[in-house]
């Protein structure tokens, strides 16, 4: 039993896996936008602004918030795949075959947290070798399991997403009304601490609020919201995306 | 005979798995019962009974919309069914469906390949779901790709591949983890004809030489007269016609003599004219051709055609041949299959291929 559903997960892991391998054109363009914000806005920033007490507003503080940003990007985009699965016939010859449902949205989401994280190390990276600075390597490992717990909530997110949406121009119209706001209420781009009531409140209720404060504990030493407040949110996050994607996907129709 | 032990689920009287004498007896590879699907307002298949034996090659003949896939969706577990039941390879559909997957292989009418993935890490990935371990996954992906002569090409991406290709990929899978029932829905449909009868040798000798149940769906009548040891004609959800492609042309009694008429209009007078006289075992009628189906048909024209000009009804050719299924199928529905769902299905099929590119 436990076996089987072993097998599955790493069967549907290891096509990720392959997939991921033969797109290398299409990851070099996803590494592309955080880094143009990256440079560009960290340039721009620190020479116009300073952050209240007095800190550098620079590439630094903006790096977590753009790891989380790709993280958010290549997560949501692999939960969302499966509307391609559908669209080119492959989700039928998953869907026939004697596995657990369950475990095959799981398989299929550990292998796109596998490839956000392989993201989001590779921005970390470049982000280090132009200067930026991280506290410590058990920060920067930590990191990287904040960006696992992170990219399972949001995959979850994108299989339910996937498992309602009937076409891929529904998937285009969901992809811009959720990934920006998510992105711009993150408090990627600003500090979260002294903001107007209203934007505070979008702000503490966007997940990937949590995940972008965590990453910036972890890699800066020091976070607006408490880093035992942010793993919270994330696992129950993450646990309670997986529960309702597993469902849905198990309820989806060919 | 003592029957020791009853393994499987059947229907009513009849189990269909039983041991003899220690040895396990299969009657039938799949049974259906009174299976029926209802779509919000539409029977897409009414109370269907088929029992189709081990190593039985079985058709289902009949147009677009007659319920051919639904059928092959319900046995295959992709859709429950709304009444009845079906047991494949003694397994329940509904109860048994993970068991009934174990058993079966299916090849869908549209691609359900990984074009970004190689012919073989397509194969590998289709082992590794079904539990084949890594060395049984190695020999049977050699086995399946020479079987469909894929073995040259399976490194390269199967978006590289003809639509043949992929047919035949897909067929090989279906095959990797040694099923007991293999379900092909239009497994030709929109190929072009060499490679059509390429894919039916290859079925041919599934058949035969790996000994799997075929279950497949057509609207070609050569391929379910060149293929199928017994047809089931299905049409508005319905079996109407079930025997052996040879017993089906025969009952219809002899030769078909075919008469084109001047006038669409006087063929109600002229079949009544051919049944009032009871020269003719059936006619059928389609635009202006009436259809006579006659024994010993050569010394019949002359009779024919002599009723047809006492009734004043002018005749422009005659022409007699054998009964071929499409003259079977016209005299249980009534209408011709070709008439105007072979153009569409093969219009669909290159919308598909041609999305792909």
């Amino acid at each position: 039993m436990v076996k089987k559903a072993l097998n599955t997960v790493y069967t549907m892991w290891l096509r990720e896996m392959l997939r991921f391998w033969r797109s290398k054109s299409r990851i070099i363009g996803a590494l592309a936008t955080p880094l143009f914000f990256l440079i560009i806005l960290g340039a721009g920033f620190s020479s116009s602004f300073q952050m209240q007490g007095g800190g550098a507003f620079n590439k630094s503080y903006l790096a977590p918030g753009l790891i989380g940003m790709s993280v958010l990007f290549a997560s949501l985009m692999g939960g969302v795949s499966i509307i391609w699965d559908r669209e080119f016939g492959f989700l039928k010859e998953i869907l026939i075959a004697p596995v657990s449902r369950f475990f095959v949205a799981l398989g299929k989401a550990v292998g796109g947290v596998t490839t956000a994280m392989i993201q989001g190390v590779l921005i970390m990276i470049i982000a280090w070798l132009i200067g930026v600075q991280y506290v410590s390597i058990w920060g920067v490992l930590a990191s990287i399991i904040i960006m696992f717990i992170s990219g399972i909530g949001f995959i979850g997110l994108g299989i339910a997403l996937a498992s309602r949406i009937e076409s891929h121009e529904g998937f285009q119209m969901v992809m811009s009304f959720l990934t920006m706001p998510l992105v711009l209420l993150s408090g990627a781009f600003f500090p979260i601490s002294n903001l107007p009531a209203w934007l505070s409140a979008l702000v503490y209720a966007n997940p990937l609020t949590y995940g972008v404060e965590a990453l910036r504990y972890c890699l800066l030493g020091g976070s607006a919201i408490p880093i035992f407040l942010s793993i919270t949110v994330l696992v129950l996050f993450a646990l309670v995306m997986t529960a309702i994607g597993g469902k849905m996907f198990g309820k989806m129709r060919v | 005979m003592i029957i020791d032990k009853v393994i499987g689920e059947g229907f009513g009287n009849s189990s269909i798995i039983f041991q003899i004498n220690k040895k396990t007896i299969m009657l039938y590879a799949i049974e259906t019962s009174g299976i029926t699907k209802q779509f919000d307002d539409i029977t897409a298949v009414n109370k269907v009974s088929i029992s189709v034996k081990p190593g039985e090659l079985f058709g289902l003949l009949g147009p677009n919309g007659a319920g051919k896939t639904t059928l092959i969706n319900m046995l295959s577990t992709m859709t429950d069914p709304s009444g009845g039941s079906a047991a494949v390879w003694g397994f329940d559909v509904v109860k048994n469906a993970d068991m009934v997957r174990q058993s079966i292989g299916v090849v869908f009418q549209d691609t359900t390949l990984d074009d970004r993935l190689t012919g073989r890490e397509n194969l590998d990935l289709h082992g590794r779901l079904y539990g084949l371990d890594g060395k049984t996954r190695k020999k049977r992906i050699e086995e399946v790709l020479s079987l469909v002569e894929l073995t040259d090409r399976a490194d390269a991406l199967v978006k590289t591949y003809s639509g043949g290709m992929m047919r035949r990929l897909e067929i090989a899978r279906g095959l990797m983890h040694h099923p007991h029932v293999l379900f092909l829905d239009e497994p030709t449909l929109g190929l072009d004809p060499q490679t059509r009868i390429h894919i039916w040798e290859y079925i041919k000798t599934l058949n035969k030489e790996e000994g799997v149940t075929i279950m497949l769906t057509t609207h070609y009548m050569e391929e379910a007269d060149h293929l199928c040891d017994r047809i089931a004609i299905i049409d508005h959800g319905e079996i109407v016609a079930l025997d052996s492609p040879e017993a089906m042309k025969n009952s219809l009694g002899g030769d078909v003599i075919t008469l084109e008429l001047e006038k669409p209009g006087d063929i109600a007078g002229l079949c009544s004219a051919y049944q009032k006289n009871g020269c003719a075992n059936i006619v059928s009628q389609k635009n202006n051709e009436v259809f006579i189906t006659v024994r010993d048909g050569e010394r019949q024209i002359p009779h024919v055609l002599a009723l047809a000009s006492n009734a004043g009804i002018p005749i422009i050719s005659v022409s007699l041949r054998k009964p071929t299924l499409d003259d079977v199928f016209l005299h249980h529905t009534g209408k011709a299959i070709r008439d105007k769902e072979a153009g569409e299905v093969e219009r669909v099929g290159y919308i598909i291929r041609s999305r792909r590119k």
